[in-house]
C-alpha cells in the first residue's frame, strides 16, 4: 500500500473559545495549505490486512448483484484471520429461512375489464424464488401458502433482503407488477430479539407507491456453530441509539468501528437507458439493501475481531455520487452488552452509587504538564485581545500528527503545583494505553455512563474537498477509505492538541454536487475513564480513586489541556462549581449534555446560517473555490454561534453539528446546538458594539440603540430561559488564572462560605463583554440578523439535543415528524447578504410553522431538532428538518417557577436509570418538583460539605443544602418504595408522579410510536428488538395529477413512515427510538410532469410498556398482536 | 423566496378540526386562509399569513388523501399509511358523512343519479350550501346507497357496518337510501311542512314495521324495498271500507269508545268514513310503483288536512288512530288483524309525526 497521498485540503480545530472578530478574516488560517487532490486510481495488488472481508460488491451487473456464496469462497484464502482451516469445500448451509405467505388485501385493479385482479406471489432470497398459487378474482387474495423454505448460509442471511413481489397473473401478456416488499431478516439472527417477523405490509411500489398489504410470516432456524465461520457475524447487536441501550450494561466500550462498500449505482449504467424507471429503481433499492447488508456484517466481524458483541451508535450513509458510483459507509461504537435483568435494572449501569458516597474527594490538581502534544509555533497573528481564537490550522500530510502551528498564550504564569501530577499522568497513561492500540480513539456515542466521560476538550472538525473519480474497481474502494482515514487522522491529531486522548460524538458526513464532494467528520475531544475501554475491569481500582476525585457535575468542564500549553489561547477561570480546576469561558460540544451536568434555567436550540456564493467552475478550479471559502464559513459560523449564544446569556454548546453544503453556485452552512448555561463556566460576559467612525453623532446614536436592543435581548433571554445563577463573590471571578496564594484563597472562601457576596456580574459592558466592531455594513447585518431570531412562542422551548435541560415533567404525548421545504432564491443578482438573509427567512419561517401546527401541544418542547439541508438545484434550497415535540406538565413547570433560587440549578438529567431512585411518594413534597436526579451526585455533594449547618441556605452553598436536604428525603422515600412496589415494577420511572394517563385501549395494538430520541417518556424499553434501516425510492411520471411536488412528497414521506411502522409491528414492536431520516434527495422536471425522491431512514425497533402499565402487568405483554383487528364498534360507539 | 415545496408529515396524522370543517365544506385553501383569518387565529397565535397558508395546505393534501379511504371507512380503519387515534378516526367519518338535512330533504325521494347531479346547483342555491359540499354529501347519498342496495337484513345496521357511522347517522341515511329506492314524492307544496327529520322518522316507522327485517332478521329481500307480498296482502284490508257493513261497525265502535274522550267527536262522526277510506286506501295502491309515490301526498292530502281543518289537535288525533287500529279486533268477520295492525303501526306513526304546521 502507501501509494496514496491525497491531502486534506483543509482543516479547523474548534474547542468552543471566543472569536473577536479580526482585522483580517482570514487570519486563524494563515499559512494553510490548500490543495485539490483527485482521486487516484490505484494501481498495484489488493491490499492485505482487511481482514476477513469477502470481496467488494461486483461492478456491471448490478441489477443482478453477483451472488456472495460464490464470493466468499474467492476470497477465503485473504480472510482466514480466525476462521480456521477446511471452510473451503465445506458445505455450508447453517441456516433455514422459512417463509409464508398469508394473505393480501385491498389490491389495485389490475383488470379494467373485471375490476378485480388474479393476484399471486413471488418469494424470492438469494437466487431462490418460490411462487404461490394464482388466487383469481380477488383485491382480498388468501393465499396461505406453505412454508417455503430457503437454505442458506448464514453470509447470505445477513447480506440479502427477502423479496416479496405481488404480481397480477395475465394469460395472455406478461405479469404485471403490483409491488414489493423488501424484509430486512437480520433481527431474527441474534437470539435476544424477535424470533418471528409475522404481519401486514404494505406492497409498494417505486411508481405507485404503496398498493395494498400483504401479510406474511418469516422465521429463521440457525444452526448452532455459526460464528466458527468468520464470514458472518451473526449475533453482533447493531443499535442505532447513540447511549447505551436502556436495558443493557457496558462491559466495555472498545470503541471505533467503520466500513464502506462502493459500487456502480444502477441507475448511471449503460442498461438504464433500456429499461424502465421501475425496474432502475428497484435495482437501485435492492443494490443498496444488499449492500448495507454486507456492510453491516462486515462491521459485526470487526466486532467480533474486538470481543465486543454489539454496535452502538450505528450509522450508515449513503453517497451518491452520481456517476462515480454509490458508496455505502457506516461507523459505529462496538461494545461489549450485557442484558440487564429486571432487577439489576435499579442499578445505575456503571457505578454503585453507595460505593462513590464512601469515596473521599481526592484533591486533583488542574495542571497535568506530563502530558502536551508538543506544539511549538507560536500563532502568528495575535489579533485577539483577551479570549482569542481556538481556531488555529495545521497542515497534514500524511497520518502523522505533528503540528505545525501552535499558538501559545502569554496567559497565567502557570501556578498550579504538582501535588496531583502524577496522579492524573498515571490515569493518562493508563488511559492512553487502552485507547493506543486502536487505530482511531473514537466514540459515536453522545451519552454515556456516569463516570465514563472525566473532561472535554472542545469540537475538533476536519473538512476535506475532493473530487470524485470514477471507482474504477469496485472491489478496491481503497480511495474512499483513504479518504476518511486521512480525515480521522486529522481528526485524531487534533484532539491530541486538546490533551484528549479520544474523540466522542464522533461523526461523518459528505457533500456531493457533481463532480465535488466535501467530506466532513466532527466529534468532540474528550478525556476517557479507562475503566470501560478494557476487559478486566477488576484492575481499575486504582484509577477509580482517582477518578471519582474529580467533582460531579463539573468534572467533565475542567480543561484537559496544558494551561502553559494551551494549543489555542483561552481564557481559564476556575471552576465556578468546585473553585478547584480551570474551565474555559465557554464550552462546545457535540455529545448530549451529562446526565450529571450541573445546569441552569433551560437550554435552547441555537443556529448559525450562512450562504457564500462561489463562481461556477469545473474540477479543480471549482474544489480550490471551495477550499478557500470553507475556512471563512467555518469561521463566521463559529462567530455567529458565540453571538447567539451569549445574546442568550449561555455559556456552552452541546450536540453540536455544523453541515456544509455545497451546490452548483453557493455553498450554505448551517450549525445547530442546544445553548446552555453550565453553572461550573462563568457568566458570559454581553455583546458590546463598537463603532468604527466614532465622531459622528448619528452613528453613535445609532450604536447605542443597537447596543440597547442587544442588552434588553440578554436581559429578556435570561428571564425566558431562566438563568439565574447563584451569585458568588466577585474575587472568585476576578483574575483568570490566580497565583497560588489566591487559589489557597478561594478554597478557604468557598467553605467559609463567604459573606461577602457581592453582586453578579450582570453588566454586559464589562471585560469579560464580546465587542462586536461595525466596520462594514456587513457587520451591521451581522448584527441586525442577530436580533431577528424570534424566540419560539410561549408555551414552546426547542433543542437538539436527547433532553431539554431544565424541563423533566414530561408526559407520554409525543409527536414526530418530517417537514421539508423546496424554496426558490429568486435574487436575479444574489449577494451574500441577501442569500443569508433568505436562508435565514426560510429556517426561521420553517420553525414557526413548527410551532403553529403542533400549538395543540402546549406547553411542549421540540427536541432532537435535526435539520439538514440541500441544495439540488441552482437556487434551489431544500432543507429537511426532523423532531418530535413533546408535551410536558404545566403545573410542575409552574411550581418551578415559583421557587426560583432553588429551582435555578438543575440537573440535567433523563430517564436514565437513577432516576429509578425516586420515590413516588414525593410527589406531595413541593421539593420533589425539583427534577434533579441522580442521587448519586447529591450525595456525593453532601459528603464534600459536612460539617456545614443546614441552616445556612442564604450562604452562596445554599442550594448544596438544600439538595442535600432532598436527598435525604428522597433517600427514605426510595427505599419505602422498592420495599413497597415489588420486584414486579421495578422499571418504573420517575414519570408515574405526573400524570399516569390511560392509554387508549384501542389504540395499543396497531400504535407504533417513532421518535428521534433513544427513549420514550413514561415509558420503559424492554426490548430492542433490531435495526430498521430502509431504503426508498419513490418517481412519478404524473406529477400535477398528484398534486405536484409538495402532493408528491408529502404521500411518499408517509408512505416511508408507514413502512417503518408496519416492520416494526411485524417484529412485535410498538416502537422505533433513534430514528433518523439520513437521506431525502428530490429531483423534480415540472417540465416533463415528472419526480423522483430517495429516502433512507433507520432507528431501532423496540417494545415498551408504559409506566403505568407495568404497575398493573408485571408481565410482559403479548408481542406482536395481529394489528388491525380493530371491529366497527370501537369507532362508532 | 417563493416555497416550492412545503411538506409536514407527522407520525401521528394532525388532524385540525376547523380546518377539516372547512374543507368539507368546500372552501379552496385561499377560502379557508381567509376563513381562519377573520377567526383571529392570527392575534392568537402570533403567526403569519404565509404560515397559515402552509398549515391550510398541509390539511388539505392529508384530507385529499384521506378522502379515498373515507370512501370506504372500514379501509380507513385498516389502512397503514396514516396512524390516526381511533377517536379521531370516528370524527373524521362522522363529519365526513354528516349531511346537511336541508340539502338532504331536497334529494329525499330523488333518483341518486346523474342528472340530480347536474341539478344540485339550484338545490346549493336553495339551501346555501356549497357547492361542492352539496356534490360530496350527494356522493355519500349515492355511495351509501349502492353499498347496501342489494343487501339484506336491516338497511341502518348495513349501513352501520358498512360505513362504521354512529346508529343516529346510519338510521338517517337508511331513510335517505328507503326514499331514494322507493322514490316517494316529497317534493310537492303541500309537503314543503315537513321537515327531512318527519320524513326519517316516517321511513324509520315504516321499514321497522313494514319490511321484512322487522319480521324475521335473515329475510331474504332488503329492507329498503317493502316486501312484495306484505303490499299485496294489504288489498285485503280493502274489506274494512268495501264492506258497508264492516264500515258501519267499524264506525260506531270508534266513535262510541272516543266519546267524551275528544274534542272534535262531531267532526269523526262526520268525517269517519271518508278517513277510513283514505287510510286503507293508501295501503292498497302501494303495489304500483307509480301510488307508492304519492304515499305521504296522500296521507297529507286524505288525513292530515282534513284532520287540521276541522282543528284536531294532536292528541285526538293519537287517540283516534290506537282506537281505529284496534277496534276491528272485536269486528266479527274480519280475518287480518295481525296485518291490519302492522299496517296501521306504520301509518299511526307516521300520521304522528307528520302531524304539526
Amino acid at each position: 500500500m502507501g501509494t496514496m497521498r491525497t491531502v486534506p485540503d483543509f482543516s479547523v480545530v474548534r474547542s468552543g473559545h471566543e472569536v473577536q472578530i479580526p482585522e483580517q478574516v482570514s487570519v486563524p488560517w494563515q499559512g494553510l495549505h490548500r490543495a485539490v487532490s483527485r482521486a487516484p486510481t490505484i494501481p498495484g495488488p489488493a491490499p492485505a490486512g482487511r481482514g476477513g472481508a469477502a470481496p467488494r460488491m461486483r461492478s456491471g451487473a448490478a441489477a443482478a448483484p453477483r451472488h456472495r456464496r460464490g464470493g466468499a469462497a474467492a476470497a477465503a484464502p485473504a480472510g482466514a484471520a480466525g476462521g480456521g482451516g477446511g471452510r473451503r469445500g465445506r458445505k455450508k448451509m447453517p441456516g433455514k429461512l422459512k417463509v409464508k405467505i398469508v394473505a393480501g388485501r385491498h389490491l389495485p385493479v389490475m383488470d379494467r375489464a373485471s375490476d378485480l385482479t388474479d393476484a399471486f406471489v413471488e418469494v424470492k432470497f438469494g437466487n431462490t424464488t418460490f411462487k404461490t398459487d394464482v388466487y383469481p378474482k380477488s383485491l382480498n387474495p388468501q393465499w396461505n401458502s406453505e412454508w417455503f423454505k430457503f437454505e442458506v448460509d448464514d453470509e447470505e442471511l445477513q447480506d440479502e433482503p427477502l423479496q416479496i413481489t405481488v404480481l397480477d397473473h395475465d394469460t395472455y401478456s406478461a405479469n404485471d407488477a403490483i409491488g414489493k416488499v423488501y424484509i430486512d431478516i437480520d433481527p431474527l439472527l441474534y437470539s435476544e430479539a424477535a424470533t418471528v417477523i409475522s404481519g401486514w405490509f404494505p406492497i409498494y411500489d417505486t411508481i405507485h407507491g404503496i398498493r395494498g398489504e400483504i401479510n406474511v410470516v418469516v422465521k429463521v432456524d440457525l444452526f448452532n456453530d455459526l460464528n466458527r465461520f468468520r464470514q458472518s457475524s451473526c449475533g453482533v447487536k447493531f443499535f442505532c441509539t447513540t447511549s447505551i441501550p436502556k436495558c443493557y450494561r457496558a462491559v466495555v466500550i472498545h470503541g471505533f468501528v467503520e466500513e464502506l462498500v462502493v459500487n456502480e449505482d444502477p441507475e448511471y449504467q449503460w442498461i438504464d437507458r433500456i429499461r424502465t424507471p421501475r425496474a432502475s429503481n428497484e435495482a437501485r433499492q435492492r443494490l443498496i439493501s444488499l449492500m448495507s447488508g454486507e456492510l453491516q456484517r462486515k462491521i459485526g466481524l470487526k466486532v467480533l475481531e474486538m470481543r465486543g458483541n454489539a454496535v452502538v451508535g450505528y450509522l450508515q450513509c449513503f453517497d451518491l455520487e452520481g456517476e462515480s458510483g454509490l458508496v455505502v459507509r457506516a461507523i459505529g461504537t462496538a461494545c461489549t452488552l450485557d442484558k440487564l435483568s429486571n432487577t439489576s435494572a435499579f442499578l445505575p449501569a456503571c457505578n454503585s452509587p453507595s460505593k462513590e458516597m464512601k469515596e473521599i474527594p481526592f484533591n486533583e490538581d488542574p495542571n497535568p504538564n506530563t502530558y502536551s502534544s508538543g506544539p511549538s509555533t507560536p500563532l502568528k497573528n495575535q489579533t485577539y485581545s483577551f479570549s482569542p481564537s481556538k481556531s488555529y490550522s495545521r497542515q497534514s500530510s500524511s497520518s502523522d500528527t505533528d503540528l505545525s502551528l501552535t499558538p501559545k498564550t502569554g496567559m497565567g504564569s502557570g501556578s498550579a503545583g504538582k501535588e496531583g501530577g502524577p496522579f492524573k499522568t498515571l490515569l493518562r497513561q493508563q488511559t492512553q494505553s487502552a485507547l493506543e492500540q486502536r487505530e482511531f480513539p473514537f466514540f459515536t456515542l453522545t451519552t454515556f455512563p456516569p463516570g465514563f466521560l472525566l473532561h472535554v476538550g472542545g469540537v475538533v472538525s476536519a473538512r476535506s474537498v475532493k473530487l470524485l473519480d470514477r471507482i474504477h474497481n469496485p472491489d478496491e474502494p481503497e480511495t474512499r477509505d483513504a479518504w476518511w482515514a486521512e480525515i480521522r487522522q486529522e481528526i485524531k491529531s487534533h484532539a491530541k492538541a486538546l490533551g484528549c486522548h479520544a474523540v466522542v460524538g464522533y461523526s461523518e458526513s459528505t457533500s456531493i454536487c457533481e463532480e465535488v464532494c466535501i467530506l466532513s467528520a466532527s466529534g468532540t475531544a474528550a478525556v476517557l475513564n479507562p475503566r470501560f475501554l478494557q476487559d478486566g475491569t477488576m484492575e481499575g481500582c486504582l484509577e477509580q480513586r482517582i477518578e471519582e476525585a474529580s467533582p460531579p457535575g463539573c468534572g467533565f468542564c475542567h480543561i484537559p489541556y496544558d494551561e502553559l500549553n494551551m494549543p489555542f489561547p483561552a481564557h481559564l477561570t476556575y471552576c465556578y462549581n468546585c473553585r478547584k480546576q480551570k474551565v474555559p469561558d465557554v464550552l462546545f460540544t457535540t455529545i448530549d449534555l451529562p446526565v450529571e451536568a450541573i445546569v441552569v434555567g433551560k437550554g435552547c436550540l441555537i443556529q448559525a446560517r450562512l450562504c457564500r456564493l462561489k463562481k461556477k467552475a469545473q474540477a479543480e478550479a471549482n474544489a480550490t473555490s471551495i477550499s478557500n471559502l470553507l475556512p471563512f464559513m467555518e469561521y463566521e459560523v463559529h462567530t455567529q454561534l458565540m453571538n447567539k449564544l451569549k445574546l442568550r446569556g449561555m455559556n456552552a454548546l452541546f450536540g453540536l453539528r455544523i453541515q456544509i453544503t455545497v451546490g452548483e453556485n453557493m455553498l450554505m452552512g448551517l450549525a445547530s446546538a442546544t445553548g446552555v448555561y453550565l453553572a461550573a463556566l462563568p457568566t458570559p460576559g454581553g455583546i458590546q458594539i463598537a463603532g468604527k467612525t466614532p465622531n459622528d453623532g448619528t452613528y453613535e446614536q445609532h450604536i447605542s440603540h443597537m447596543q440597547k436592543k442587544i442588552n434588553d435581548t440578554i436581559a429578556k433571554n435570561k428571564e425566558l430561559y431562566e438563568i439565574n445563577p447563584p451569585e458568588l463573590p466577585e474575587e472568585i471571578i476576578g483574575s483568570p488564572i490566580p497565583e497560588p496564594r489566591q487559589r489557597s484563597r478561594l478554597l478557604r472562601s468557598q467553605s467559609e462560605s463567604s459573606d461577602e457576596v457581592t453582586e453578579l456580574d450582570l453588566s454586559h459592558g464589562k471585560k469579560d463583554a464580546f465587542v462586536l466592531e461595525i466596520d462594514d455594513t456587513d457587520a451591521m447585518e451581522d448584527v441586525h440578523s442577530l436580533l431577528t431570531d424570534v424566540p419560539p412562542p410561549s408555551g414552546f422551548y426547542s433543542c437538539n439535543t436527547e433532553i431539554m435541560p431544565g424541563i423533566n415533567n414530561w408526559t407520554p404525548e409525543i409527536q414526530m415528524f418530517t417537514a421539508v421545504r423546496v424554496s426558490r432564491l429568486s435574487n436575479i443578482n444574489p449577494t451574500n447578504q441577501t442569500l443569508n438573509k433568505n436562508f435565514n427567512d426560510l429556517c426561521e419561517n420553517l420553525l414557526k410553522s413548527l410551532y403553529f401546527k403542533l400549538r395543540s401541544m402546549v406547553p411542549c418542547c421540540l427536541c432532537h431538532v435535526n435539520f439538514t439541508v440541500a441544495l439540488p438545484e441552482d437556487e434551489l434550497v431544500q432543507i429537511a428538518v426532523t423532531a418530535v415535540a413533546i408535551t410536558y406538565d404545566k403545573n410542575q413547570a409552574l411550581q418551578a417557577n415559583k421557587a426560583p433560587t432553588e429551582k435555578s440549578q438543575q440537573r440535567a438529567s433523563t430517564d436514565n436509570e437513577e432516576q429509578l431512585q425516586f420515590p413516588l411518594e414525593l410527589c406531595s413534597d413541593p421539593l420533589s418538583s425539583q427534577p434533579f436526579s441522580p442521587a448519586k451526585e447529591v450525595l456525593e455533594g453532601a459528603s464534600s460539605h459536612t460539617g456545614i449547618p443546614a441552616a445556612q441556605r442564604d450562604r452562596c452553598n445554599s442550594w448544596i443544602e438544600l439538595i442535600k436536604l432532598k436527598a435525604q428525603t428522597i433517600r427514605r422515600g426510595s427505599i419505602k418504595t422498592t420495599t413497597s412496589l415489588e420486584k414486579a415494577s421495578p422499571l418504573a420511572e420517575g414519570y408515574l408522579r405526573h400524570r399516569s394517563v390511560p392509554s387508549c385501549t384501542n389504540s395499543t395494538v396497531s400504535v407504533v410510536k417513532m421518535t428521534p430520541l433513544s427513549f420514550l417518556p413514561g415509558a420503559k424499553i424492554t426490548k430492542y428488538l433490531g435495526i430498521i434501516n430502509m431504503f426508498f425510492i419513490r418517481e412519478t411520471t404524473s406529477l400535477r395529477e398528484e398534486g405536484g411536488v409538495s402532493g408528491f412528497l408529502h404521500a411518499f414521506i408517509a408512505e416511508v413512515f408507514a413502512m417503518v411502522r408496519a416492520h416494526v409491528a411485524a417484529l412485535g414492536g410498538n416502537a422505533v427510538v433513534s430514528y433518523i431520516m439520513k437521506q431525502c434527495v428530490f429531483m423534480e422536471n415540472p417540465n416533463k410532469n415528472q419526480a423522483q425522491c430517495l429516502i433512507n431512514v433507520s432507528g431501532d425497533a423496540v417494545i415498551f410498556v408504559r409506566e403505568s402499565e407495568l404497575e398493573m402487568l408485571p408481565v410482559q405483554p403479548s408481542a406482536a398482536a395481529p394489528q388491525h383487528t380493530s371491529s366497527a364498534g370501537d369507532v362508532t360507539t | 423566496m417563493s416555497s416550492d415545496l412545503d411538506v409536514f408529515v407527522g407520525n401521528t396524522t394532525l388532524i385540525d378540526e376547523e380546518v377539516y370543517r372547512l374543507w368539507l365544506d368546500g372552501h379552496s385553501v385561499a377560502e379557508a386562509v381567509a376563513r381562519r383569518l377573520r377567526g383571529g387565529v392570527l392575534e392568537r397565535e402570533g403567526t403569519s399569513v404565509a404560515v397559515l397558508q402552509s398549515d391550510t395546505r398541509d390539511h388539505y393534501r392529508t384530507f385529499q388523501m384521506l378522502e379515498r379511504l373515507l370512501h370506504a371507512p372500514p379501509r380507513l380503519l385498516q389502512q397503514l399509511l396514516f396512524q390516526i387515534p381511533p377517536e379521531r378516526q370516528a370524527l373524521l367519518i362522522q363529519r365526513y358523512y354528516a349531511f346537511d338535512e336541508a340539502l338532504a330533504r331536497e334529494l329525499l325521494g330523488k333518483k341518486l343519479s346523474k342528472g340530480t347531479k347536474k341539478e344540485l346547483d339550484e338545490v346549493s342555491a336553495r339551501t346555501g350550501v356549497g357547492i361542492r359540499s352539496c356534490r360530496r354529501q350527494f356522493d355519500n347519498f349515492k355511495r351509501v346507497f349502492k353499498a347496501v342496495e342489494e343487501l339484506r337484513g336491516p338497511l341502518a345496521e348495513n349501513i352501520q357496518q358498512l360505513f362504521l357511522l354512529p346508529p343516529a347517522l346510519a338510521r338517517d341515511y337508511a331513510a335517505i337510501v328507503f326514499f331514494a329506492n322507493s322514490r316517494f314524492e316529497t317534493g310537492k307544496r303541500r309537503l314543503q311542512f315537513l321537515s327531512f327529520a318527519d320524513f326519517a322518522a316516517c321511513a324509520q316507522s315504516l321499514m321497522g314495521h313494514w319490511s321484512q327485517g322487522a319480521l324475521a332478521p335473515e329475510a331474504a329481500e332488503p329492507d329498503g324495498d317493502l316486501p312484495k307480498s306484505f303490499l299485496q296482502d294489504l288489498k285485503e284490508l280493502k274489506v274494512l271500507v268495501a264492506d258497508k257493513d264492516l264500515l258501519d261497525q267499524h264506525k260506531s265502535l270508534v266513535c262510541s269508545a272516543l266519546r267524551g274522550k275528544i274534542s272534535v267527536h262531531n267532526e269523526l262522526e262526520a268525517n269517519f268514513k271518508a278517513l277510513s277510506r283514505a287510510l286503507v286506501n293508501v295501503g292498497g295502491k302501494l303495489t304500483h310503483a307509480r301510488d307508492v309515490r304519492d304515499f305521504f301526498v296522500d296521507l297529507v292530502e286524505k288525513v292530515i288536512e282534513p284532520c287540521r281543518s276541522d282543528k284536531w289537535s294532536p292528541g285526538d288525533l293519537r287517540l283516534f288512530l290506537t282506537h281505529y287500529t284496534a277496534a276491528p279486533r272485536n269486528l266479527p268477520g274480519f280475518r287480518h288483524q295481525a296485518l291490519w295492525e302492522r299496517y296501521m303501526a306504520a301509518i299511526s306513526a307516521c300520521l304522528l309525526r307528520m302531524y304539526h304546521d
